[in-house]
């Protein structure tokens, strides 16, 4: 670990989470969390998409090389998804990356598996807090690091 | 082998096929052959030898190959179902294609040389082995032999790899991975790996930074295997391919018993079995989803 990484971890680090989020349930429930004044961990970057199936695994493989310290996937619960049947693939997805990242030596409290429905403002809540205190535990992320100018986009 | 050769140089010169790729003595050892003259087709050679998975010429993206012609192609089991996995994914028909599968009792590590089946030197993808009598096939030829020794390196490795803690899983691979020149022998020699575009290759955006640094190397690999579950056949292609000897094969097995403790699914020759991504059941399990 390098010396400014040392200092940063010491004194200031904060976790950066990065959190892939479906259109349908997981940000209205993120939404409702907010206008319900719910108090969260203002570590959580929330990406907005169509459907937790359009979480490709190269996005959590990509949002932790690039620097983030956590991840959080969530959708809607199964049976509810708004595409009737996207979670279900996901889910399959989600299992195989789980299970190899766990066998590539990636602690598996940096990337959470979350449904969360569009009323579960507290689950939200919950899950935020959660994974920022387990990712707080583990200290900062230099699994994937970027290297200095190595990336071109 | 003169069944084979008899059998290659019938398809030809009856023209059902134009090509018949098989495998041939080469200067070290066997390599895979492309027959076009009925004439050459007492070239063909199968033994203990032949480990390359020929399935790989069947590809689509080999346009130098298939121009060539309607193939038949010498399988053994485990290449019957990257053939299967092809037709699977609609890259070939069946129809298009004749399989000649040869009973198998097993192959050695590498193509270079001769030497008895002992539990060091047959391959580890032969243990527990299914499919020595091939059940996707036109002509089926040989006499099934014995079944080999056991070689349970990897199934040992993995044991050994689940022990760990994940910061010593995450040396091990740090260590292995840092070796790779991203060379991407690994995707070329894959049977399965049909993109006409390859994600890493890809520059807007560039997913996958093409240097060989330890993280872009981890992201490549990783990317690779997820892309490969449910479609990889464990032929070991890819280990083979590595001019690093790169553990790969322990990533393949990963993967492979995934599929098998969470969605029942074991690479088959049945192509007609939905590939596992394609399909879900309700009740899979989510034990890692809060």
């Amino acid at each position: 670990m390098s010396n400014a990484v040392e200092n940063e971890t010491k004194s200031s680090w904060s976790p950066k989470i990065v959190a892939f989020v479906c259109n349908w349930c997981t940000y209205t429930g993120a939404d409702l969390a907010g206008t319900s004044r719910l108090q969260m961990d203002p570590n959580v970057r929330v990406i907005k998409l169509p459907c937790s199936s359009r979480v490709n695994p190269l996005f959590v493989i990509k949002a932790l090389e690039r620097g983030a310290d956590g991840v959080i996937v969530s959708g809607c619960h199964t049976g509810d998804c708004h595409y009737s049947t996207g979670n279900y693939h996901a889910r399959r997805r989600f299992a195989v990356l789980h299970d190899l990242l766990h066998f590539m030596g990636v602690d598996a409290d940096r990337v959470t598996f979350a449904w969360v429905s569009a009323s579960e403002g507290n689950k939200w809540q919950q899950v935020v807090n959660e994974t920022t205190a387990r990712v707080k535990q583990l200290g900062p992320s230099h699994l994937f690091q970027h290297q200095e100018g190595g990336e071109g986009q | 082998m003169s069944e084979l050769n008899d059998l290659a140089r019938k398809l030809l010169s009856e023209c059902t096929v134009k090509v018949v790729i098989g495998y041939e003595e080469g200067s070290r050892g066997v390599r895979p052959a492309f027959i076009t003259d009925p004439e050459q087709a007492c070239k063909l050679v199968f033994d203990t030898r032949c480990v390359q998975n020929l399935a790989a010429y069947l590809n689509p993206r080999r346009k130098q190959i298939t121009q060539l012609g309607k193939p038949a192609i010498v399988v053994k089991g485990c290449d019957a179902r990257a053939v299967a996995g092809l037709i699977r994914e609609q890259q070939i028909t069946r129809e298009g294609v004749v399989i000649i599968a040869m009973r198998c009792g097993g192959v050695l590590q590498r193509s270079e040389t001769a030497s008895e089946l002992t539990s060091d030197t047959v391959s580890v993808r032969c243990a527990g082995c299914n499919d020595r009598d091939p059940k996707l096939f036109d002509h089926k030829l040989g006499e099934l032999p014995p079944e080999p020794p056991v070689n349970p390196h990897r199934d040992e490795q993995i044991a050994t790899l689940e022990k760990m803690t994940s910061a010593e899983r995450w040396n091990f691979w740090t260590g292995e991975l840092s070796r790779c020149i991203r060379c991407h022998a690994c995707r070329e020699a894959c049977p399965m790996c049909f993109c006409v575009q390859c994600t890493a290759d890809k520059t807007q955006p560039r997913w996958i930074d093409p240097s060989s640094t330890p993280p872009a190397n981890r992201a490549w690999q990783t990317m690779r295997v997820l892309h490969q579950a449910g479609r990889c056949v464990d032929c070991l292609e890819c280990e083979r391919a590595c001019p690093e000897h790169i553990p790969l094969g322990l990533l393949a097995r990963h993967v492979a018993n995934t599929m098998q403790r969470r969605f029942d699914y074991v690479a088959s020759e049945d192509p007609s079995v939905a590939a596992p991504f394609g399909v879900f059941r309700p009740s899979d399990d989510e034990e890692f989803i809060r």
